[in-house]
C-alpha cells in the first residue's frame, strides 16, 4: 500500500523526522487561506500516487494567497497519469541550499534493509543509478541488529559534509528504521532531503510504501488508505480474494496461480493476442470467486473473447466449472470462451462444462490458439 | 535418488488440525509420505486419522525422529512456526503459508540459517520426489520418478512444466516450488548446488518470473558451476512495470526484475529459455541426446 507525500509526511513528523509545517485541501479557496497561514509564499503540490506530478505541471510556486489560490486551481484540475487531482498540499516555499536523497528499503539479493544515499538529491534516482551509479552509496543494515552507527556515520560524514550535518542525518536513520520496522514498511524514501533555509536538514517530500502482508498489524496504517490506489475492479477482485491488474487488450483472462495467470498472458502475445486482464483466482475451490471474476471479466466492454485456463492443484476442476454454470445464469455472458480445464477432477469438471454445451480444451497451446482467433 | 527429501523422510505437519492443514496432511499420506506427527498448540494428545498431535514441536521431537516439517499455520503465526521450527532443531522447514508479512520473514530467515536449518518458501507449494515423498500441496498424480530437477518460483505453473516433462516421458527426481515472496529460505542457486550434486539428476527446470534478480544470479551459477544440462522458463514477460502481478515478488521496479534482463541472462549463459512450458521437454532432449 502506498500514501500520499501529506500523509508520509505526517508519519515522518510522528517519529521526529523534521518536516515542515503542511495544510492538505481539496479546493482553491482552502488553499489561499491555507497559504495566509503559512506566510504567503508557498508551494502548491498536487496529491497523487504516481511519481512525475513536477513534469506534468502537478507543483507550483505561488509568491502570494491569492496565486496560490489560482494554481490550486489549476492542479485541481489537472489528471496525472490518468488519475485526477483531488488534493493539494500547501507548504511554506523554502530556501533550499542543497539537496540529497536518502531511502530505506529492503535488497532481495543481499537478503538486508539498505540505506540509499546520495548527495544528487531532487533527481530520479533510478536514472541516477543507471547513468552515475558511483554518486550512490548502498548501506546495508540488519533489521534484526538495528543501525550500526559506527559504519554508518563514515558515510555520511562524507556525504553531508559537517559533523553537525551528519549528526542530524544519523538522527533521521535511526527514525527511518524505528518508521520501517514498527509499521511493517517496503520503501520510505526522502527526495529531497535537504538543507534549508536555517542551514538545517529536511524531509522536503515523502514517499511511504507498506507490506500488505502486514497491513492486519496496522490498523492505523490501513486508515490511511487512498481508494483511488486500486481501480474499482481491483478494489472488488481483492475483496473476493482474487488478484486482478487491468491490462489494455482484449482477450479477458481467468487463471489459477499467479505464475500461471503471467505464463498465459504471455503465450497470448505470443500468439499475436492482446491480454485485457491478470486474474489469478487463487488456489481455493470457492464457485463464488468464479462468479465474481467473471463479472469483472464481462465487465471490460473491450472484451472480446475469454480464456479460462484452471490447472487444478488445490483447485479442483469440477469447483471451477459450477462456479462457471452459475456465472453464466447470472450473468449476460455474450462474448465466446474458450475452456481449458486440467488436474485435480479433471473429469468431472470436463463432464460438467461438456454437458453445458462447452468445448472444453486440455492444451494450453491449443487453447490459446482458439482465443486468440476468435478474438 | 533425488534431493532433500527420500522415502525414509519423517514429516510433522505443523497446524495439522487447519482446514488447509488436515486436508493435505491426509493428501501427503496417500502420496506414500511418512508422517509421524502433527503440532497445533492446546490440541496435543489428541490424534488426525491416528498420528499423533502434540503441543509443540519440542514435545513431539522427543518421542520421533524428525527430518522435516510442513507448516500451515495463519500467516500472522508462520514466522513463530518456522522460529519453533528451528528451535527445535528441524533440519528441513517447508513453509506453505502465503501472506507472510516481509519483514518479520527477513529476519526469520537470518535466525533459521544462524540455527543450520534450511527452508523452504514461504508462500510455496512445497516439494515432491515422486514415487517417494511429497511434502506440501503438488498434485502427486501429474508427476514420474525420474531424473529431472524442477526449481520454481511459481505453483500452479510448475504444475504446467511437470505435466510437460511427465506427457514425454521425462520422469522428476524432485520437484521444489521455492516460493513468491521478496524473501525466501531457498533461492535457485542452493538448490541447483544439490541437483548437480545429486547422481540421479540428470538435468535440471528453472522456472523464473518478474521481480528480483534471482535468476540472473542463477544464470551466472550455471554458467560458472553446473556440468548437467539447464533449460529455463520465465512468466510475466508482458507484465506492465511497477504492478505487483499477484507474488509479492513479482513486480519489475526501478529498472530491475525485467523479463528482458532475466532472457537474456540465461542465454548468456547457455540455457535455452523455452517461450511455452511445453517447449520445455525439446530443449531438455536435444542437450541430453
Amino acid at each position: 500500500m502506498n500514501v500520499q507525500e501529506y500523509q508520509g509526511k505526517e508519519l515522518f513528523k510522528s517519529y521526529g523526522i523534521p518536516v515542515q509545517d503542511q495544510i492538505v485541501v481539496t479546493t482553491a479557496a482552502e488553499a489561499r487561506e491555507a497559504a495566509e497561514k503559512l506566510g504567503g509564499f508557498v508551494v502548491v503540490k498536487a496529491q497523487v500516487l504516481v511519481g512525475g506530478r513536477g513534469k506534468a505541471g502537478g507543483v507550483k510556486l505561488a509568491k502570494t494567497p491569492e496565486e496560490a489560490e489560482q494554481k490550486a486551481s489549476d492542479i485541481l484540475k489537472l489528471t496525472i497519469k490518468g488519475i485526477p487531482v483531488e488534493k493539494v498540499l500547501i507548504v511554506p516555499a523554502a530556501e533550499i541550499r542543497k539537496e540529497f536523497y536518502l531511502s530505506l528499503t529492503m535488497d532481495r539479493t543481499s537478503k538486508s534493509l539498505i540505506l540509499i544515499l546520495s548527495a544528487e538529491g531532487g533527481v530520479d534516482i533510478e536514472e541516477l543509478a543507471v547513468n552515475d551509479p558511483d554518486k550512490i552509496k548502498r548501506l546495508p543494515i540488519s533489521i534484526s541488529d538495528g543501525v550500526d552507527e559506527s559504519a554508518i556515520m563514515p558515510h555520511l560524514q562524507e556525504v553531508f559534509g559537517t559533523d553537525e550535518l551528519a549528526s542530524e542525518a544519523m538522527d533521521t536513520v535511526r527514525k527511518l528504521f524505528a518508521l520501517y520496522t514498527e509499521k511493517d514498511c517496503s520503501l520510505l524514501e526522502i527526495n529531497p532531503y535537504a538543507i534549508v533555509d536555517d542551514g538545517h536538514l529536511m524531509a522536503l517530500d515523502s514517499k511511504v510504501n507498506f507490506d500488505d502482508n502486514a497491513l492486519f498489524k496496522h490498523e492505523d496504517i490501513r486508515a490511511l488508505k487512498n481508494p483511488e490506489e486500486d481501480s474499482p475492479d481491483e478494489t472488488r477482485a481483492k475483496d473476493a480474494g482474487l488478484s486482478f491488474v487491468s491490462m489494455d487488450g482484449d482477450i479477458g483472462c481467468m487463471v489459477n496461480g499467479a505464475g500461471l495467470a503471467m505464463a498465459t498472458m504471455d503465450i497470448i502475445k505470443l500468439y499475436g493476442g492482446e491480454p485485457a486482464n491478470f486474474l489469478d483466482v487463487g488456489g481455493s475451490s470457492n464457485p463464488d470467486k468464479v462468479v465474481t471474476a467473471m463479472q469483472i471479466i464481462t465487465g471490460n466492454p473491450k472484451v472480446k473473447s475469454i480464456l479460462i485456463n484452471i490447472f487444478g492443484g488445490i483447485t479442483r476442476c469440477d469447483d471451477i466449472a459450477n462456479g462457471l454454470l452459475t456465472a453464466m445464469k447470472q450473468i449476460d455472458i455474450t462474448v465466446p470462451m474458450v475452456v481449458r480445464l486440467i488436474g485435480t477432477n479433471e473429469e468431472e469438471g470436463r463432464r460438467i462444462l461438456t454437458d453445458a454445451g462447452f468445448e472444453v480444451a486440455s492444451g494450453l497451446s491449443e487453447a490459446v490458439e482458439k482465443v486468440v482467433k476468435i478474438a | 535418488m533425488s534431493i532433500l527429501i527420500d522415502e525414509n523422510t519423517n514429516v510433522i505437519v505443523q497446524g495439522i488440525t487447519g482446514r488447509d492443514g488436515s486436508f493435505h496432511t491426509r493428501q501427503m499420506l496417500a502420496d506414500g509420505t511418512k508422517i509421524v506427527a502433527g503440532v497445533t498448540p492446546k490440541k496435543g494428545g489428541q490424534d488426525l486419522d491416528g498420528i499423533p498431535i502434540y503441543n509443540s514441536v519440542a514435545e513431539c521431537m522427543q518421542d520421533h525422529r524428525v527430518d522435516a516439517t510442513v507448516i500451515f499455520v495463519p500467516p500472522p503465526f508462520a514466522n513463530g512456526a518456522v522460529r519453533e521450527a528451528a528451535d527445535a532443531g528441524v533440519p528441513l522447514i517447508i513453509c506453505i503459508t502465503e501472506h507472510v508479512p516481509v519483514n518479520e520473514m527477513l529476519a526469520t530467515y537470518h535466525y533459521v540459517k544462524s540455527k543450520g536449518s534450511r527452508m523452504i518458501g514461504p508462500n510455496c507449494p512445497g516439494l515432491i520426489s515422486p514415487g517417494k515423498c511429497k511434502i506440501g500441496i503438488m498434485p502427486a498424480k501429474i508427476t514420474l520418478p525420474g531424473s529431472i530437477g524442477v526449481i520454481s518460483r511459481s505453483g500452479t505453473l510448475t504444475y504446467e512444466v511437470v505435466y510437460a516433462l511427465t506427457s514425454e516421458d521425462m520422469g522428476q527426481s524432485t520437484c521444489i516450488g521455492i516460493g513468491g515472496d521478496p524473501i525466501v529460505g531457498s533461492g535457485f542457486i542452493d538448490l541447483l548446488e544439490l541437483f548437480e550434486k545429486d547422481p540421479d539428476t540428470s538435468a535440471v527446470v528453472v522456472i523464473g518470473e518478474i521481480g528480483g534478480e534471482d535468476e540472473e544470479a542463477a544464470a551466472d551459477y550455471i554458467r560458472n558451476h553446473m556440468t548437467k544440462p539447464v533449460a529455463a522458463f520465465i512468466s510475466g514477460r508482458t507484465a506492465p512495470p511497477g504492478r505487483r502481478m499477484g507474488h509479492a515478488g513479482a513486480i519489475i521496479s526501478g529498472g530491475k526484475g525485467t523479463p528482458e534482463a532475466k532472457v537474456q541472462a540465461f542465454k548468456d549463459a547457455g540455457v535455452p529459455v523455452a517461450d511455452k512450458p511445453d517447449e520445455i521437454p525439446g530443449l531438455l532432449k536435444a542437450r541430453l541426446s
